[in-house]
């Protein structure tokens, strides 16, 4: 088994344990967070372990890279901590159980990557993807593992990923261009911490799309609107790629509002808050995360991540707030529909 | 020709009834279930009875037979029916009648439209040499043209199809468009052949037509009737057709688009009756529209049904002529103009000259002939342009 | 015959009787796996005097008769028999009066629910009714002559009991009104104050009479629709979670179901939870008493609210669920029928398990689900299993499994839904012998000539 390439030194050499410090779901101060993350460390007990969302953030806070949300995972599953509940973390096993069962179009070296997730064939249509389209695949067969994170199931990922890979390889493509986060920070970040090696070249679709609007130049009608960016847990794997959130909407006539939660600070979309913690803290983040949109003057909320549409697109919808994902916006840009919508 | 392989899979219906209502579930929008109201003739008790018969447990009978080509293939069961095989259900029709030709076992007014098909060319049997009749010096198709307008049978022959297939031919003339057409060469386009199940004639129709259209070097088709549209869209391809087909809504609601084409002026309450072949098999719900709304003084008012809701006027497979649906007040043609009425509209705009003359008919059934008039879309255009001469 | 037939075209018309072997042969089956006998006439009346014409004529030529809407109870209910006459009651199809204010309707005996809710919803959009899910061309009356639930039974009870009055055509032909209605204009009792007459028909299988009429309570239509999702691995569990989640008396419906395919449902067992409220406030506040109701199960990871995709939401929302027809075609064979039991609540993890074993035992898939009916009094248990209709050994396990079903359940006390006859005869051999006297003396007091849907509620 591929292992986490994890530099105590690092840690011990910290002072700021960030990592801990600046988590938005537990309240520590230095110290406390010292100790505790050294028990995380020594494989000892924490209550850390027990009372992490599994937001990702701390991969972000960390400023060395040490890795130490996957660290949390690896811990939590030798300790037999269940992040969510058995019969959830049943469903995602069954759910992305390779069956045979997947998809692909004339996958070539350039192709797009669904993942698992039909949605995201629905969103890559147009004049946005026609130089790569029909090359994709989609199915369990190419489902990137990330979402274990959430499920204390690190071995899943470590077991599964090499065939992931090959799979990918095996359709004799070279460069995969993801439309999720998760994916694009499995292969970024999460395999090269397993020293699992990745060989086709991973490249994130906000860069893709970056590329093709910059050459749809004269098509594009600027939205003039005001937007509030939900920034999902996965983008915390990849927060090099923020950048382009700022590029695209520069090109398209989107503002990014300030408002709190947002970047650093983004917040949970509160789907795992609610099936693991319960009504309070689900509502609560929700509740404070669109409130603050609301308040900063926000038209629409801009999702990346599919996953977040479920759980808070509606919510949105119901304060006035038009929910779209950054495919869709940046198709309304250059005059196509909107392919995925709520109606409330 | 490739047979839909429904033998296998035509057991697979539940008989749930979806197939009968439309989206909001309103009325029955299966046109002979709404016209027979026995189970029967819906999709459901179609496929039931033809498995029956392939089980043995039914025989033939031309009753059997006429409950199978009551169905117009309107296509609205595909839309509601809730199962994956939701798609095939027009093929697994299809195919079943194609074994009864085959069998020769079909109700004498199916035959009696492939034999006029067969030595006439139409099915309305009407002598080859008249196909142009109606076109009044229109310009035949001549290599260099841009389009081949493709007529169609109906429009060649009808009544009311010979005055839409003027009122476009003006408007193709008023816009500049180069076109022209086949004339007394011209031949059906089989797409009702095809949904009657007579599949050697409807291959021999498509490769006289293929290779015509080859020989004079045809690359764009307008077609006047959504059912040719469809078969030249969707079933030639397969059989070596090379060239793009259009239908006649689409190019106008390009030049009034491009303002080739400038509706006047025109005070109208319409509402719009979408073709089968043209919306529910095609997506072309649009550009019908466009063109109406592009019509200064043209107020469009919806049906309750419309788009993939639209209740067929009852003439789809060879029923525009057949008429297997005909008699009372259930008929669907006669239903649809009813509701089309209920709009408060004072025209009824149609896109197919299978509607136009179902419409035309049942209008005066109804004795609404004073009060809701049926026009083509290119003679509401038309009017339009003459207003402005005024 | 062919007199009987003559005489039912001078009733309706020729248009709309047939001796036709097509119709004869349709009419003469259901979509689930009951023996089919064909019919000898099919007759489509619009009016109840033709109704009652064609009863008379069926007394006198002593020919059996079968009420019929449209056929989906699954259990061959409808299946003449012994022969005779058909009669579709689909054309009897208009909509007769709304009264907003006591919130009810009044329908011909052929009018879908599929209709229904079209019409409130343009036409009275604070109103609905309890929609079964059960496809659209299901009549009202039928539905509520086989005690149907719907999408309101978990807050109001069975369909049947949301029944406002009746107009009856009796065996013998007479025309005869149940309720308030017999003595008023009004359609706002069934029974109460007077002796509840509604008895005589309701849950009788179209054995005392003919449904000419029926008046229907309506209900609230909230503004907005949620859906939760709560999933446990633990059958043994539910019966406490339903009574959490009763207690709060906030939901609007409860099922909960439990399937092998998909994969991603297998080992589960999903508790759908409906919600509707007027507003935001109220949505939530509903959503957290719900949630803090289970709170204990969240906690000691047996049991977590699933995320739902959109899509699936939509799916489970749309009423009537058009996906839980697809289930017929899961394995492309067009064929499933469920034996629906009425249980309390304890019984769940025992046919929870059931269920499976039975799918184990017959090699044929299942689905187990269950709807809540009245707060939690008892539940609708559906033991379903999928079965290829061009299979006909297939078609007999699935046969043997729901009979194995059957008989489970009734020796546990349960009491059989819309039996098939063979099911009647498990629930007659199992009841009070008194009881069994009373129905065998009702009917035969009002249908002396044992011409209604003759072989169903027949005791030897």
């Amino acid at each position: 088994m591929p292992e986490l390439k994890f530099d105590k030194a690092k840690c011990d050499n910290c002072k700021a344990i960030s990592c801990l410090v600046k988590c938005q779901y537990m309240s520590l101060d230095k110290s406390e967070a010292k100790k505790e993350w050294q028990k995380v460390i020594n494989g000892e007990d924490s209550f850390v372990l027990e009372a992490c969302v599994t937001c990702y953030a701390c991969e972000e806070y960390c400023p060395f890279g040490n890795h130490p949300f996957y660290l949390i995972v690896e811990r939590q599953e030798e300790k037999g901590i269940l992040p969510q509940s058995r019969p959830i973390t049943k469903q995602a096993i069954n759910m992305t159980t390779a069956q045979g069962k997947f998809l692909v179009g004339k996958p070539e070296k350039t192709a797009l990557s669904f993942c698992a997730i039909p949605r995201l064939y629905t969103l890559a249509t147009g004049k946005l993807f026609e130089d790569v389209l029909p090359s994709w695949v989609l199915g369990t067969e190419f489902f990137c593992q990330a979402m274990f994170l959430h499920f204390a199931r690190m071995s899943v990922i470590k077991e599964n990923l090499p065939q992931v890979i090959d799979n990918i390889w095996n359709q004799g493509i070279r460069e995969v261009i993801f439309l999720h986060d998760e994916c694009y920070g499995t292969f970024t970040k999460l395999a090269p911490a397993y020293g699992i090696e990745v060989p086709f070249k991973p490249i994130h679709y906000f860069e893709h799309i970056y590329k093709r609007l910059k050459e749809l130049k004269n098509e594009i009608k600027p939205l003039n609107v005001k937007a509030a960016y939900h920034r999902n847990c996965s983008a915390r794997l990849v927060p090099e790629t923020d950048h382009f959130v700022d590029d695209i909407f520069g090109l398209i006539g989107v503002q990014r509002i300030k408002r709190e939660y947002d970047h650093e600070n983004a917040l949970c979309c509160g789907g795992l808050l609610m099936t693991s913690k319960g009504y309070d803290l689900g509502h609560d983040v929700q509740k404070r995360n669109v409130d603050d949109m609301v308040k900063s003057g926000a038209g629409y909320c801009v999702f990346n991540c599919p996953a977040c549409w479920d759980p808070l697109a509606e919510k949105v919808a119901r304060r006035g707030i038009k929910p779209i994902h950054i495919i869709d916006l940046c198709k309304l840009a250059i005059g196509e529909k909107q392919a995925v919508e709520v109606t409330v | 020709m490739q047979q839909q392989d429904y033998v296998s899979q035509i057991h697979r219906c539940f008989r749930c009834g979806y197939c009968k209502f439309p989206t909001d579930y309103s009325s029955f929008n299966c046109p002979p279930y709404k016209r027979f109201r026995f189970d029967t003739y819906s999709t459901g008790g179609r496929l039931w009875l033809i498995y029956g018969w392939l089980k043995g447990e039914i025989e033939w009978s031309e009753r059997l037979a006429e409950v199978l080509y009551t169905c117009t293939t309107c296509k609205n069961c595909t839309e509601q029916c809730p199962m994956r095989f939701a798609p095939d259900i027009v093929d697994w029709i299809v195919g079943a009648r194609s074994d009864m030709v085959e069998k020769g076992r079909i109700p004498p007014r199916v035959a009696h439209f492939f034999e006029s098909v067969y030595g006439y060319g139409n099915p309305l049997k009407l002598l080859r040499s008249d196909r142009a009749a109606w076109a009044n010096g229109t310009k035949m198709y001549a290599s260099g043209d841009e389009y081949l307008l493709y007529v169609g049978c109906l429009g060649s022959y009808d009544e009311n199809g010979q005055k839409m297939a003027r009122s476009l031919v003006d408007m193709l003339n008023a816009a500049g468009v180069s076109f022209g057409i086949l004339g007394s060469d011209e031949e059906c386009c089989g797409n009702e052949i095809y949904m009657l199940g007579e599949m050697g004639l409807f291959q021999n129709l498509v490769e006289k037509n293929n290779q015509k259209f080859k020989e004079l070097g045809v690359k764009k088709i307008v077609a006047i009737c959504p059912h040719g549209y469809n078969a030249m869209k969707n079933r030639y391809p397969a059989l070596g057709a090379s060239f793009e087909v259009y239908h006649y809504t689409q190019l106008l609601a390009d030049l009034v688009k491009g303002k080739k084409l400038k509706p006047f002026q025109s005070k109208a309450k319409v509402t719009y009756q979408d073709p089968c072949f043209l919306g529910r098999y095609n997506n072309i719900y649009d550009e019908p529209r466009q063109i109406l709304q592009s019509i200064p003084g043209v107020e469009l008012m919806e049906m309750e049904k419309n788009r993939i809701d639209a209740f067929c006027c009852g003439g789809g497979s060879g029923n525009f002529i057949m008429d297997l649906l005909a008699g009372g007040e259930e008929s669907p043609a006669r239903v649809r103009i009813r509701e089309a009425y209920a709009t408060g509209a004072d025209t009824l705009a149609v896109a197919c000259p299978s509607c136009l003359t179902m419409f035309t008919d049942a209008v005066k059934s109804e004795d609404l002939e004073d009060k809701l008039a049926v026009k083509d879309i290119s003679q509401i255009v038309k009017e339009s342009l003459t207003a402005k001469k005024k | 015959m062919s007199d009987v037939y003559e005489a039912l075209v001078k009733i309706v018309g020729k248009d709309y009787a047939s001796n036709h072997h097509e119709e004869r042969y349709f009419y003469g089956r259901d979509p689930g796996l009951m023996t089919p006998h064909e019919a000898d006439c099919v007759v489509m009346p619009k009016t109840t005097e033709e109704v009652q014409e064609i009863v008379k004529l069926a007394n006198k030529e002593k020919v059996p008769i079968v009420p019929k809407g449209a056929g989906l109870a699954l259990t061959g209910l409808v299946i003449p028999l012994k022969g005779g006459i058909v009669i579709d009651m689909k054309r009897m199809d208009r909509i007769l009066e709304v009264n907003e204010g006591a919130r009810y309707v009044v329908v011909e005996g052929g009018v879908t629910h599929g209709a229904l809710r079209d019409y409130l919803n343009k036409h009275h959009p604070n109103l609905r009714n309890s929609l079964p899910e059960s496809p659209p061309i299901t009549t009202i009356a039928a539905n509520v002559v086989i005690h149907g639930q719907g999408r309101l039974t978990n807050q109001y009870g069975f369909n049947s009991d949301m029944v406002n009055g009746l107009e009856v055509v009796l065996p013998t032909g007479e025309v005869c009104k149940i309720g308030s209605c017999s003595v008023g204009p009004y359609w706002f009792s069934k029974g109460p104050p007077l002796p509840d007459l509604s008895g005589l028909f309701l849950g009788w299988l179209g054995t005392t009479g003919i449904l000419t009429k029926v008046g229907l309570k309506l209900y609230p239509k909230k503004k907005i629709k949620d859906l939760e999702v709560l999933v446990t691995d633990k059958e043994d569990l539910i019966p406490d979670i339903i009574f959490k989640i009763t207690h709060t008396e906030m939901v609007e419906d409860l099922a909960i179901w439990a399937q092998e395919r998909p994969l991603m449902f297998r080992g589960n067992y999903h508790i759908n939870i409906f919600l509707t409220a007027d507003s935001e406030d109220e949505l939530e506040m509903k959503r957290k008493m719900v949630y803090d109701s289970v709170q204990e199960y969240v906690d000691s990871k047996d049991a977590g609210f699933m995320t739902i995709n959109l899509d699936m939401r939509r799916d489970f929302m749309d009423n009537p669920q058009k996906s839980m027809t697809a289930f017929a075609d899961v394995r492309r064979g067009g064929g499933f029928e469920y034996a629906g039991p009425i249980i309390p609540m304890e019984l769940y993890p025992e046919c929870a398990r059931k269920v499976a074993e039975l799918a184990i035992k017959h090699r044929v898939v299942y689905g187990g689900s269950g709807r809540v009916i009245h707060g939690g009094h008892c539940m609708m248990f559906s033991f379903a299993y999928t079965f290829n209709r061009a299979d006909l050994d297939e078609m007999g396990r699935a046969r043997k499994a729901l009979h194995e079903a059957a008989e489970f359940v009734a020796d546990k006390g349960g009491v059989l839904w819309k039996p098939n006859i063979d099911e009647q005869k498990i629930m007659m051999e199992r009841m009070d012998p008194n009881t069994l006297k009373l129905m065998t003396d009702i009917k035969k007091l009002l249908d002396p000539n044992g011409i209604m849907n003759p072989g169903n509620w027949e005791a030897k």
